[in-house]
């Protein structure tokens, strides 16, 4: 039990998924320009990602390797996840209409986040079993729901501020980033 | 406005450079860039996928229906992927170790889905031979010199081997005393490294 708890916590923290192992930076700086959007995306991403987990370690584990199709990984994984979003996404509409406004716009975009299949695929690479697989499909993305609405307050607030042109929106973007990126690093050494 | 073949080829590399002018693929800029090494690997790897992906595409352009086009561009990009993964694993394992999951990941890389969706699928296939073309060599370049930034100043030395082309050893470039700042290739300094680029590209590009 101690275990899975530090676990969870290096997924957070530690080893932050946006912001240590530079997974899923497309929507991160696309979707933090307003704290709106921002939590929308974070909620999707936990969301479909505790199901993709799931799915793909199933999938993986009684489909591809007892008929030796492992080398398939890469393209059943990303079908695997493209068929759950589209799922997801019709079944949210139909029984859960609430749920669905708030996220529906994010969840076509998820397909092509990297954290999603990146996720994944430590999965099935570090070897986990169904219970850190579980942990880890839902600490993760709560780490880069952290990492993106801190993100989007900051950004919310730059706004206001007056920034030299060159630096403008990306590229300043991405020096906030950084040092988010550094506060996230002191962290280290905690576990 | 048609393009001339030449510009199409050439636009990758300044106009509309990746990851600079068009803002995608940032996580593998991000994290392979430690090393001139898996910069130049990543750009290599995704230039072979962006070539391959970009003629299929182009080629089957009339038999793809719209509907379920963003689904066979994914299948298509997915395919090459694999095949670049298994011949890394063949050739050059180090470098495959070195780089790991984001190989696999150049299939949600936008850049690939973003070509196929904006150029191959409207153009022909010599044109988007040369799109891909230029768009991995421009890729490859902005890697590159970006790596070369933070493995110079983040170790004070250059070691490594381009894939199939030649290695390199420059130790101690800035001289023995030199104390390695270690912040440009940790997290943090890939991020602050990429934005002080951008800026720099924006005040170029702005004249």
């Amino acid at each position: 039990m101690r275990d899975l708890l530090l676990f969870t916590i290096s997924c957070i923290l530690l080893n932050n998924i946006l912001l240590i192992q530079y997974l899923g930076n497309c929507p991160f700086l696309g979707t933090s320009k307003r704290m709106e959007t921002a939590t929308g995306m974070a909620m999707a991403v936990v969301f479909v990602l505790v199901l993709a987990g799931v799915m793909t370690w199933l999938t993986r584990k009684y489909i591809l390797v007892p008929f030796n199709l492992v080398y398939l990984q890469t393209i059943v994984f990303i079908l695997v996840i493209a068929a759950l979003v589209q799922f997801v996404e019709m079944f949210l509409r139909k029984s859960i209409p609430v749920l669905y406004s708030g996220l529906g716009i994010y969840l076509p975009l998820i397909t092509t986040n990297c954290a999603v299949l990146g996720v994944c695929l430590i999965n099935v690479n570090e070897d986990y079993d169904f219970l850190q697989m579980l942990v880890s499909s839902f600490a993760y993305p709560v780490g880069f729901g952290l990492a993106l609405i801190l993100f989007a307050g900051v950004r919310e607030r730059i706004l206001l501020a007056r920034v030299p042109k060159p630096l403008q929106d990306t590229a300043i973007g991405l020096i906030t980033a950084g040092l988010l990126s550094l506060t996230f690093f002191a962290f280290k050494g905690m576990v | 406005m048609a393009k001339t073949i030449v510009q199409e080829f050439t636009k990758g590399l300044w106009k509309e450079i990746p990851p600079f002018r068009l803002v995608l693929g940032l996580c593998p800029t991000l994290a392979l860039t430690k090393s001139v090494e898996n910069g130049v690997g990543m750009g290599f790897a995704l230039t072979f996928v962006l070539v391959c992906s970009n003629i299929l595409i182009a080629a089957l352009r009339k038999v793809i229906p719209p509907k379920v086009r963003i689904a066979c561009f994914i299948i298509i990009v997915a395919t090459f992927v694999i095949i670049v993964e298994l011949m890394m694993q063949a050739y050059t394992y180090s470098l495959y170790e070195k780089m790991g999951i984001f190989i696999p990941l150049i299939v949600v890389n936008c850049i690939p889905l973003g070509r196929a969706e904006a150029f191959a699928y409207k153009n022909g296939i010599i044109r988007s031979i040369l799109d891909g073309l230029g768009m991995g060599i421009g890729y490859t370049l902005s890697l590159g010199s970006l790596a070369l930034i933070r493995e110079t100043i983040g170790t004070g030395s250059l070691v490594g081997a381009i894939p199939f082309l030649f290695s390199y050893n420059f130790t101690n470039i800035f001289g023995e005393a030199y104390q390695p700042f270690s912040f440009m290739v940790e997290a943090p300094g890939a991020f602050v490294c990429l934005g002080l680029m951008l800026c720099v590209m924006n005040m170029l590009g702005k004249k």
